[in-house]
């Protein structure tokens, strides 16, 4: 092998009450294609704002050509060949495919444009990864894997030497994923190194050389893709220790009749694609008193799934049943009306009405139980609501009127929780449900999980954290590209088997 | 039940800056009343005071309106077009129609309606009209800058149509009354208070129960504090902004028959500009174009110290054209301090 192309060196980075990475080394050969493996934290993005210079390491060295690299910004990286292609695409929409290859390095002279020059050298650049469209079109009207090899035109236009691919597969279909592992292959020919970050494990095996894996911020492995499985990665992914502070005495709660059923459920199209999909003959069900996890990568379907069945998205087909009954679900009102609940993914976003008071934000829901004279709110009843809620959550809060932007993310969450505990559903979906909270917050949200689930709630539970998983549900579901890939109980289930469950299906589980 | 460990409260302590923000429209209104006194004498006169209330109580009238709107973070700029529309069909009505628009006073009864007729008529053009710019923006999913930029054109032009652009004058002398008529005197102290103010604060008493202790109210910050949120609470978002539009819509036609009486008459190029004051009001008054902040009597507040400048201005005869500059300063001075103290709510 030849010498380094890239070289880092115990990188650190913290951020407030965080180490996204600590110590960390990464070595990338010229014409090496390099796997960057880890579940979602552990810290691959850090590790790829600071390798494009959109943040400053806290220490540690990196070299690149050996020249030490110190990047002040992204500008540095681009100059010297270092490229990033995120998995959110950063392309200009309303602007031609030229335009947005040579975006602010626009070839002419003085102010002027040159667009015949850039027109035909952004045609010999993308004629050359096997894209063949006239340069003047528009972004918006190319499919998304067109967008994708527009990126990637972008960094070749640059001279880059080393390119860095988050997620380039995950929006592309299988024929388009052999045509981009095409390119990767040639560019690699041509001596370019490629840092390659993705989920799908397969893909990793495919095309890679070498492989990192992070996890909670460290390095726990690396070396040669040659003689290495699939289930070496997932372990090294996962790790032995199991999170201690997750190990609760739950017994399940679970009782015969079924709260909520759904059959065929499917949905295609999302902002970024008409006709993508997103949910594809998904058919579960949960028991009452159950909590089933719903496990699966980001952009697995899980909150799509959960949205929904809430009515907050249109779906295209298939049915939802509350016990027995067929219900119709076609807004958030509808399925409040049949007693299903939803404590979304992003708190401040989509839950929290952060310029009002807590009251405001607990009974928002349920403002049609505490009226008094028809049109009015009954504020006393609504205050010991609020009290009430107040002792059995245990939300430290100052009082009733204090602004719910003042409390805590844990205390948020379950100004959130007690949100829809007003409204006695019968099914609650929590996405996330203790996503930015500290951990004895955490445990304190599954305990009340718990509660509600021996009250005979039926939930719905879904956690990128592996761990919570285990530790919370009676039964999971795993899901990946909008399909359900598996069911388990959770006394067979472990992190391996759901990860493996997660990335390749569950075929390949058993 | 015993409540043992529950945990430490960190005291609420007193922050200026919040204080400040709280009753900054009160502490400008009662400097600025202070500074008027003593530079010209004729400002604290109770005449003056109550012309000032007067004066004021039409824009506070589209401001109570207004506040409903921007308390979901929308706009409504086609409020000065709208209330001349509406207060020259109120006039038509009082009139009996289109051919006898000038004639004023006794005799001309016979042929017009009733001045309830005519308010009906006010508001309920003001009605339709808001409606149909809240079905535009929940419906067509335009914003609502666009929509009611659209309805100031609009209406304007649907004004100069209907009237043939020109005045419709001399109303029943009941119909006078709501603009021009006074209650009192007042036991005690003597005053006597324009019919046109006590519209004003009436309402004002109204809006503020409304938003502070009804349902509805609850709904209409809620879906300007955060509209995904109300949506995924259950809330209907689109019934709730179409109805601030349509409350708008009504407080637009009310003063346009307030202002049709008080002037005796109507005309096509009334209200221009008034959207300017009246946005400034409710801004002033602390309520966030960001929307789900803001108060009545924040408004109330915010529409007397527009006046109290305007009027103080007026007495020390600084020129019309210096307001309008003053006016449009403090606009823009008035949304960085909102836009300030929302950087600083967020990074708390």
């Amino acid at each position: 092998m030849t010498t380094p192309s890239l070289r880092v060196s115990k990188i650190s980075k913290s951020f407030p009450g965080v180490h996204a990475l600590v110590d960390v080394n990464l070595e990338v050969a010229k014409g090496e294609i390099h796997a960057l493996l880890g579940e979602n934290g552990a810290g691959k993005s850090t590790l790829l704002k600071i390798l494009s210079g959109a943040q400053p390491p806290d220490s540690g060295e990196m070299e690149f050509a050996g020249q030490p690299l110190v990047l002040a910004n992204p500008h540095d990286a681009q100059r010297l060949g270092i490229v990033t292609i995120y998995q959110e695409f950063t392309l200009a929409p309303n602007m031609t495919v030229a335009e947005n290859v040579f975006i602010g390095r626009e070839p002419g002279s003085g102010v002027f444009v040159n667009w015949k020059e850039m027109a035909s050298r952004t045609r010999s650049i993308i004629k050359s990864i096997g894209l063949d469209i006239d340069p003047m079109t528009l972004v918006h009207d190319l499919s998304v894997a067109e967008q994708q090899l527009v990126e990637i035109a972008r960094a070749l236009s640059m001279q880059s030497r080393l390119i860095i691919m988050d997620e380039p597969t995950s929006a592309l279909s299988s024929k388009e994923v052999t045509k981009l592992f095409g390119i990767v292959r040639a560019l690699k020919s041509q001596d370019v190194s490629i840092i390659f970050v993705t989920h799908r494990l397969e893909e990793v095996l495919e095309l890679c050389d070498n492989y990192t894996v992070l996890r909670d911020g460290r390095q726990v492995g690396s070396g040669p893709i040659a003689g290495t499985t699939i289930d070496d990665l997932i372990r090294m992914m996962v790790g032995r220790q199991a999170n201690a502070l997750f190990h609760h005495e739950h017994h399940s709660t679970a009782r015969p009749e079924v709260a909520l059923s759904i059959k065929d459920l499917s949905r295609r199209g999302n902002a970024r694609d008409p006709h993508a999909t997103v949910l594809d003959n998904v058919s579960l069900f949960v028991r009452k008193g159950e909590i089933l996890g719903l496990a699966g990568l980001v952009g697995a379907g899980r909150t799509e799934l959960a949205r929904a069945i809430f009515g907050a998205d249109p779906f295209a087909s298939g049915q939802i049943y509350i016990g027995k009954k067929l219900a119709v679900i076609a807004s958030p009102q509808d399925a409040i009306r049949n007693g299903i609940g939803l404590v979304p993914e992003d708190r401040k976003q989509q839950a929290l009405f952060l310029s009002l008071a807590i009251k405001m934000n607990v009974s928002m829901a349920s403002l049609s139980h505490l009226k008094s004279w028809e049109l009015f709110v009954d504020e006393r009843a609504e205050e010991q609501m609020v009290e009430e809620f107040r002792r059995a959550l245990n939300i430290r809060m100052a009082g009733p009127r204090q602004l719910v932007a003042n409390l805590s993310g844990g205390n948020q969450q379950k100004v959130v929780l007690a949100r829809w505990l007003a409204l006695r559903p019968q099914v609650l979906i929590v996405d996330e449900p203790t996503r930015g909270i500290d951990v004895g917050a955490k445990v304190e949200v599954h305990n009340l999980l718990f509660e509600m689930a021996a009250s005979g709630i039926a939930i719905i539970a879904i956690s990128s954290e592996l761990p919570e998983i285990l530790a919370i549900s009676d039964r999971i579901v795993t899901m990946r590209e909008g399909k359900v890939t598996g069911e388990i109980d959770r006394a067979a289930a472990t992190q391996e088997i759901l990860l493996s469950m997660m990335t390749v299906g569950a075929s390949k589980a058993a | 039940m015993v409540d043992a460990k529950l945990p430490a409260v960190t005291p609420v302590k007193f922050d200026a800056f919040d204080f400040l923000a709280r009753f900054a429209p009160l502490i400008f209104l009662i400097v600025l009343m202070a500074v008027f006194a003593i530079m010209e004498p004729r400002f604290l006169s109770s005449l003056n005071l109550f012309n000032v209330m007067r004066q004021v109580s039409i824009v506070g009238l589209l401001a109570l309106g207004m506040t409903f709107v921007i308390l979901t973070a929308g706009i409504d700029l086609s409020i000065g077009s709208l209330l001349a529309f509406a207060g020259l069909v109120a006039a038509a009505v009082s009139k009996g129609g289109l051919s006898n628009r000038f004639t004023v006073g006794e005799g001309q009864d016979a042929l017009g309606y009733a001045w309830y007729l005519a308010a009906l008529a006010a508001i309920g053009v003001g009605i339709i009209g808001g409606y149909l710019q809240g079905f535009a923006i929940t419906r067509l999913k335009v914003p609502p800058f666009v929509v009611t930029l659209g309805g100031m054109s609009a209406f304007r032009g649907a004004a100069l149509l209907f009237a043939a652009g020109g005045p419709i004058s001399g109303f029943e002398p009941n119909m006078v009354w709501w603009g021009q008529g006074k209650i009192g005197p007042l036991p005690l102290l003597g005053w006597q208070i324009p019919v046109p103010v006590i519209i004003f604060l009436s309402f004002a008493v109204l809006a503020h129960v409304v938003l502070r202790y009804t349902r509805y109210g609850r709904q209409v910050y809620a879906v300007g504090g955060n509209s995904e949120a109300a949506r995924l609470s259950g809330l209907n978002v689109r019934a709730v902004t179409t109805s601030v539009y349509v409350i708008m819509g009504f407080f637009a036609g009310l003063g346009a028959f307030v202002l049709a009486a008080r002037l005796n008459s109507a005309e096509a190029v009334a209200g221009t500009g008034y959207e300017l004051t009246v946005i400034a009001s409710v801004v002033i008054g602390g309520t966030s174009l960001f929307g789900g902040v803001g108060t009545i009597f924040g408004t109330v507040i915010g529409t007397i110290l527009i006046g109290v400048l305007l009027n103080g201005l007026v007495l020390m005869n600084v020129s019309s054209y210096v307001q309008q500059i003053i006016i449009g300063v403090i606009i823009v001075l008035a949304v960085a301090f909102d836009t300030f103290a929302k950087s600083r709510r967020r990074t708390k």
